[in-house]
């Protein structure tokens, strides 16, 4: 095995037991950071498909985060207040099944994925990052001005959506879903990395011309996985607004946006377990420090020029060295 | 005669005032080694690129194999069989020799969308690739990061690269460029070889390389066709030594 992997194992049993301790040491605030954790490395292994593979540099992903977030957050509203969603020319009804919720955040965020997506992909480099801001900023203020669903107040849930056989208002059943549904993402993005189409997108990104002198259209390749990676997103901002039982234009911010790349940069861009690593500190560090003061962020920027200047592996390049991507 | 594979029919484009090629038609027959030479800035690259797809002629029309491909995109024509290699290597720098040698295999082979297998255990691809890198020597390189690579094991993979299409017609940018004498030698003898299977044009400042190996050698001097001949028609041509050779060739 390599470093990479001994540590991946590491983080993935560290996530797991965690909880578990604080399960047992009745800390139910505790699974709850890392139910975060989980949920938030799973928007970043989201993103992490179109920056770290891709190297699609979007800071728009909050667009994808929140429409998750929204579909979660109508469904269950309308279930809540026995509205049908709408009732010609058939009848759609709100939902408390979260396996329901998670499908339609997938599909309607990867649409989403795939509509920015098409437009976007006709730039690159900053005037890319700018379209994909705006794009995210157009919804959010889409959300802030859409008084049927909270406008600016967001939209309560009272219970937590329901998953068979499970009660998810129990802090650690609703964790392992959440770790279970972070393994899978993990074990795809895996895959694709590994696999024809994950060896083309990481070589369009380095020598586009090459990629087109064999016959590849690194335009297309791109949107496919700009569109994958909208739809993890999105999952992940189902299962975020789901722990909040709470869901508003926050979402949709550019901040949000900009955290989850901070999580790909403090664990390591294209390092697969990188947005779990970066999730994790970021939680930690906002949970110590946002202790002492309001102004935590101070020293994240600090943390986040050190690894820009001296360790462009993050967290993960620092322990496990520079990456092999072989066979 | 054989229809030529490739041929450029008065092929005219400017940028603003400067005209970079100038009515050019050449072109490339079945097992021929075609040489363009001539001096910087003479439009050799403008045309290469109009050639392969990266820029659209003004005016005139490029056939390849009897169809004229002028309207299609580089991916288009190379789905057609142009293989292409780079005056500066355009190679994924981060990836092995053997992933790069793969690239071309599953682009030419249309096996892109796959998302699941991991693509080093495609048993077709992984075959085509490790012989084109066979062919060109790279074989105990293969799991190399590319980036770790010599100039001109570099130059060997684009060349291998260009051979996972499993081409009709070849076109190569410099191939010696940066080359020493004896990587240019083994290059020189090995495309004396690939003519055979495809035929090559060929770009190239290394006159001893196109001495040996051009059937027929085209001159470009300000985007224009001067002359087109016989090494010995062109060594003996009294406006191609002025505008280009020099006097002792």
């Amino acid at each position: 095995m390599t470093r990479e992997a001994t540590f991946n194992g590491f983080v993935s049993l560290a996530l797991l037991l965690f909880p578990l301790w604080a399960w047992w040491a009745d800390e139910p605030f505790m699974i709850t950071l890392a139910t975060k954790v989980a949920i938030l490395g799973l928007a970043g292994v989201g993103l992490n498909i179109a920056l770290g593979l891709g190297g699609l540099v979007s800071l728009g992903h909050a667009a994808f985060f929140g429409i998750g977030g929204y579909a979660m957050g109508i469904l269950a509203s309308h279930a809540q207040s026995y509205a049908p969603l709408m009732e010609w020319p058939f009848l759609i009804e709100g939902t408390k099944s979260m396996p329901i919720i998670w499908i339609v955040a997938l599909i309607a965020s990867a649409v989403a994925a795939l509509l920015i997506g098409a437009l976007s992909l006709r730039t690159s480099g900053v005037y890319f990052i700018m379209i994909t801001l705006a794009f995210g900023q157009m919804l959010y203020y889409f959300a802030i001005s859409w008084s049927a669903y909270g406008g600016e107040d967001g939209l309560s849930i009272y219970v937590r959506n329901g998953f068979p056989g499970m009660n998810t208002l129990d802090p650690i059943q609703f964790f392992i879903i959440a770790y279970v549904l972070l393994m899978i993402a993990i074990l795809f993005a895996s895959r694709l990395a590994r696999s024809a189409f994950g060896l083309a997108l990481n070589a369009a990104r380095q020598t586009p011309v090459r990629a087109e002198t064999v016959g590849i259209v690194p335009y297309r390749l791109q949107l496919v996985a700009f569109t994958l990676s909208g739809a993890i997103t999105g999952l992940a901002g189902a299962l975020f607004a789901d722990l909040n039982r709470f869901v508003s234009p926050t979402m949709l911010s550019w901040q949000t946006s900009g955290e989850i790349m901070v999580f790909l940069i403090l664990g390591g861009t294209a390092r697969l377990f990188g947005p779990v690593v970066g999730a994790a500190v970021f939680i930690i560090l906002e949970e110590i420090l946002g202790d002492f003061s309001d102004y935590w962020h101070i020293h994240l920027g600090v943390l986040l020029l050190l690894i820009v200047l001296f360790a462009r592996g993050g967290i993960i390049g620092l322990v496990a060295g520079e990456e092999k991507r072989h066979a | 005669m054989h229809d030529p594979v490739l041929s450029v029919r008065n092929v005219s484009k400017s940028f603003g005032a400067l005209k970079a090629s100038k009515d050019v038609t050449l072109d490339l027959l079945p097992g021929e080694i075609h040489a363009l030479i001539g001096p910087n800035g003479a439009g050799k690259s403008t045309l290469i690129q109009q050639i392969a797809g990266g820029l659209k002629p003004d005016s005139g029309s490029i056939h390849f194999l009897g169809r004229n491909v002028t309207g299609l995109s580089t991916v288009e024509r190379a789905r057609l069989g142009l293989g292409r290699t780079f005056q500066i290597s355009a190679l994924a720098m981060e990836d092995t020799v053997l992933q790069n040698a793969m690239l071309g295999a599953l682009g030419a082979h249309g096996r892109t969308y796959r998302f699941w297998q991991p693509v080093l255990r495609n048993r077709d691809l992984r075959e085509i690739a490790e012989q084109a890198l066979e062919r060109v020597g790279l074989t105990d390189r293969a799991d190399m990061r590319t980036s770790d690579l010599s100039h001109g094991q570099r130059r060997q993979l684009e060349v291998a690269v260009a051979m996972t299409l499993h081409p009709r017609a070849f076109i190569m940018d410099e191939p010696m460029a940066g080359l020493g004498a004896s990587g240019s030698k083994s290059l020189t003898e090995f495309l004396d070889q690939l003519r055979h299977e495809a035929p090559i044009l060929l770009v190239e400042h290394d006159m001893d390389a196109v001495f040996a190996l051009a059937d027929r050698i085209s001159v470009l001097v300000y985007g224009e066709v001067i002359a087109t001949g016989t090494v010995d028609e062109i060594r003996a041509n009294p406006e191609v030594r002025r505008a280009y050779l020099g006097d002792d060739a």
